[in-house]
């Protein structure tokens, strides 16, 4: 592991007897593990590339004894890291050597479903589609679904401020919580917002949201649920270039349409979902689009109709509307297998998610593909292209010498075209270590300093998951110092009335 | 009188803030100063103008999406938009009219700084929800941006979130990038007739958890339905909005009328008085009306479920009615000087949400806790958070909070 992480704490380490049994005293029986062969399932998460064993495991059960682990380990400056249900793709849960690898696994309980204000009330272990399937009775679902939500828990997703496939019209994790009850590295309990909207004084859900782990432990969290949509119908339009396909995708919008869900695979994708899937995808075509809409059967076949033309005018090979639910779903279990299907035909593979505006797909796409030539390594596409978010999916073998370190560069070199466009690093997977020394691609030190301040007034000591999302740590009385320049009027240009 | 500042670029609201720092100033950070009324009574030496910060720097409808100055008035933003047959999706209400003020003022910066949102808030988000991205001048004199311009972005802490609904408390905005979204084609509104206020919540309830994507519901009772001109007549009514496609407005507006029929006398407000109804449900109009601008105004957001509950603890003086399927009320007292705080934040308390006090004199914002206040813990994080942003309080101490 190449991965710079913040220093082991020799005495920490020494004391680690000591340590466990503190824990135990805590959280009793096999809430905390501690051998060798128990913590292995828990050295990393789903960016497998980067592995380290915890210093000790701890699976609690309930709020006070997070409360207490917290407390413990804040007045013995101990560094914890949180971890739901490891599904992470940037290694936002990958463990300390000499940290406490916090387990949420067993917060796994749905404490309250409210049709009245439209609400769920779940604990952070519970895993994404499970709250969908608890209000599915009723007709009622959670929006965002994220690809791995049979495993990925909430508390996870709002750590990660996780994205899915209807982003673009159901928003993201963070548009869709209105509540969350919080720990403090230092055990003080929180409470954020809760069955009503916008919670009151400074948007700290909003901070939390897409936290990555490193301001407080999520105990609870208040997701609003929505009525299905009456139907849902899925569109495969096949196109011979991606430019083709870029330029639907935009006119679609500017026909006043937002599907609930529009996704793009280039070729190589195409071609590797296919093989696995057999969802029926056309192989002749360059770039495939999968565009969903949903509402009453009346709203949808009309869209589907407009669509349909507007395809036409954009050089589609190919146009077909899904006509019954198990054919949405086959056309939808195409694209959801993307990443295992690319598991399929490669020993392993890597992937980044930077987001650009959707205007500037074909050239990056174009970049993209020279720079596979370029490292010699394969790459299929596939993206969310309302919202312009890319999944490269470089393909290659970690036991060839140096082709993981030819890979990560080629990534970093797709991120760094991508923040050049006008995109992001990272569109819904997080930074996490993964791309945590790149940030400085976007920001200045000013702003990531200004980020820091942030982390300083959640957790001072800077021991919840230290490593993560920062390129470089800084002491918060550092941070805190002011240097004021000035104090005479620096500013004789400036028009006062 | 204070002094004003009135910087033209970020770089001088960099300067004007560091003077401030080395001057201990305190400055006002302030657009058009629609909202000034708005929050606790706080000395400043000084008005940080931003209104020059004005003009739309990025406009490109495809990707939906728009950067602009932070003073630029939203007026010129919304007419931008409206050419391109696209809008602001969450609404953003005025409050402008509340406090005899010309409806149609504020500028980009002050929307976001109040997280202003309207009666599609229960569909569409608020401000925050289309904030992607941000340039700001801290209180500690720096710029920083946060954010970017794509819509799906998790790279770094959502500083935008936080600024959003700071009130200019945490730092000056000067460049501002939202989300944009297509217009409705059509919109029409199903009212009920008749209901008191809880059995209009279960109505709403049931329109809200029907297929129909109702993008407002409010409930106006009787005594402030003839404030609302659009309306057939003025005994209670509970109004559900529709937008969308017009084949997908005609089918869901048939569908609700057949789930509403049960609650009581149903009839359809066409696209026109549609329009109207829901501009003045935005504006909160029955406490916009001169001889109502004297009464205190409480803002309450609760869950949809407990508004009525809430209106329930208030003293029946109380003038009132409902957006948000139920979980915002807009509660005016009878009595100038008389905000009757303990009943409201006691209801509060005991039922959840938090409660603003939107209007009253300068005196009684003085004494009383304008803003919602917070439990110990979350008081001091709030607090810190403040400190790392404006260490020295040079950006509308006290606005919010005494101390912060």
């Amino acid at each position: 592991m190449s991965l710079k992480m913040p220093e082991v704490d020799s005495a920490v380490l020494a004391r680690r007897d000591r340590i466990v049994a503190a824990l135990r005293t805590i959280v009793s029986g096999e809430g905390v593990i501690a051998t060798e062969r128990e913590m292995k399932p828990f050295e990393s998460d789903g960016l497998t590339a980067y592995r380290q064993p915890p210093m000790v495991v701890v699976l609690p059960e309930t709020t006070e004894q997070v409360a207490q682990v917290l407390h413990y380990c804040h007045d013995e400056g101990i560094k914890v890291v949180p971890r739901g249900a490891g599904t992470s793709l940037s290694g936002g849960a990958l463990p300390l050597a000499d940290g406490v690898l916090l387990g949420m696994a067993k917060f796994n309980r749905i404490r309250e479903i409210d049709f009245e204000s439209r609400v769920a009330v779940v604990e952070p272990g519970v895993t994404n589609l499970a709250v969908s399937n608890a209000v599915a009775d009723a007709g009622f679902y959670y929006a965002p679904d994220p690809s791995s939500q049979i495993a990925c828990t909430i508390g996870g997703n709002v750590a990660e401020n996780s994205g899915g496939v209807h982003c673009l019209k159901y928003g993201m994790t963070t548009n869709n919580v209105l509540g969350c009850e919080i720990v403090l590295m230092t055990g003080e309990m929180i409470r954020i917002g809760g069955k009503h909207l916008d919670a009151g004084g400074y948007d700290l859900l909003g901070l939390i949201n897409g936290s990555e782990g490193l301001l407080g432990v999520i105990t609870e969290i208040t997701v609003r649920i929505l009525k299905k949509p009456e139907t849902a119908r899925a569109m495969l339009i096949g196109f011979p270039t991606s430019e083709d396909a870029g330029a639907c995708v935009s006119a679609i919008i500017a026909a006043g349409i937002i599907p609930g869900g529009m996704e793009m695979m280039d070729k190589p994708a195409i071609h590797a979902v296919e093989e696995f899937v057999h969802a029926g995808y056309p192989l002749d075509v360059e770039a495939l689009l999968i565009v969903e809409v949903d509402g009453p059967l009346a709203e949808a076949n009309d869209l589907i109709e407009r669509i349909e033309i507007i395809a036409a005018k954009c050089n589609a090979l190919s146009c077909r509307a899904s006509t019954s639910e198990q054919q949405r779903l086959l056309f939808w279990a195409g694209r959801k297998a993307a990443f295992p299907a690319a598991g399929r035909i490669s020993p392993d593979y890597y992937c980044v998610d930077p987001t650009i505006p959707r205007g500037k797909l074909p050239f990056v796409l174009k970049r993209i593909r020279e720079m596979s030539e370029k490292y010699g390594l394969r790459c299929a596409n596939v993206f969310h292209a309302g919202d312009g978010n890319l999944h490269p999916l470089i393909l290659y073998d970690a036991n060839r010498p140096g082709e993981l370190e030819k890979t990560e560069e080629f990534g970093a070199e797709i991120m760094k075209l991508c923040v050049e466009v006008g995109g992001v690093l990272t569109g819904e997977h997080g930074a996490g270590v993964e791309k945590r020394d790149l940030m400085p691609l976007m920001f200045s030190e000013i702003d990531l300093a200004a980020q820091q301040r942030v982390k300083c007034a959640f957790d001072a000591k800077g021991l919840l998951n230290p490593g993560k999302l920062f390129p470089t740590l800084h002491r918060c009385a550092e941070l805190g110092r002011l240097h004021i320049s000035g104090g005479k009027l620096p500013f004789p240009d400036i028009p006062r009335f | 009188m204070a002094d004003v500042i009135k910087p033209g670029d970020a770089k001088e609201v960099e300067d004007a803030v560091r003077w401030a720092l080395g001057n201990q100033k305190v400055l006002e950070v302030a657009g058009q100063g629609s909202k000034r009324a708005i929050g606790r009574p706080s000395q400043t030496d000084i008005t940080l103008d931003l209104t020059a910060l004005s003009g739309v720097m990025l406009y490109e409808p495809a990707e939906l999406v728009l950067s602009a100055k932070a003073g630029t008035p939203l007026s010129e933003i919304e007419a931008l938009l409206d050419q391109n047959n696209q809008q602001l999706e969450f609404e953003p209400m005025d409050y402008g009219p509340l406090f005899g003020r010309e409806a149609g003022q504020g500028t980009l910066g002050g929307v976001i700084a109040a997280n202003l949102s309207g009666p599609r808030r229960i569909k569409a988000g608020a401000a925050r929800d289309h904030f992607l991205g941000v340039s700001a001048v801290t209180g500690r004199g720096e710029i920083i941006k946060s954010g970017g311009r794509v819509v799906k972005n998790v790279t770094g802490y959502d500083l935008c979130k936080l600024l959003a609904g700071s009130w200019g408390t945490l730092a000056a905005m000067t460049e501002i990038t939202v989300k944009v979204l297509p217009k409705a084609e059509t919109v029409a509104t199903v009212i009920v007739g008749g209901l008191d206020d809880a059995r209009a919540a279960q109505a709403m309830a049931a329109a809200m958890g029907s297929a129909c994507e109702v993008s407002g519901a409010a409930h106006l009772p009787d005594h402030v339905a003839s404030c609302f001109d659009s309306l057939p007549n003025s005994e209670a009514t509970t109004a559900l909005r529709l937008e969308g496609f017009g084949s997908s407005v005609k089918h869901r507006t048939e569908a609700l009328i057949a789930l509403m029929k049960p609650f009581g006398q149903v009839a359809l407000l066409d696209e026109k008085n549609s329009r109207a109804l829901w501009r003045d449900v935005r504006e909160v109009k029955p406490f916009a009306a001169e001889s109502a601008r004297t009464r205190p105004l409480w803002r309450i957001s609760t869950a949809p479920g407990k508004g009525y509950e809430i209106a329930a603890a208030i003293t029946p003086a109380a003038q009132m009615f409902y957006d948000w399927a139920g979980g915002l009320l807009w509660a005016a007292m009878p009595f100038a000087d008389e905000p009757d705080a303990a009943s409201v934040r006691g209801a509060v308390r005991s039922l959840g949400g938090h409660s603003t006090l939107v209007r009253a004199p300068a005196a009684v914002r003085a004494a009383v806790d304008v803003f919602e206040p917070e439990q110990a813990a979350l008081a001091a994080l709030s607090k810190r958070v403040k400190e790392g942003f404006d260490p020295k309080g040079v950006l509308n101490p006290g606005r919010m909070w005494a101390g912060v």
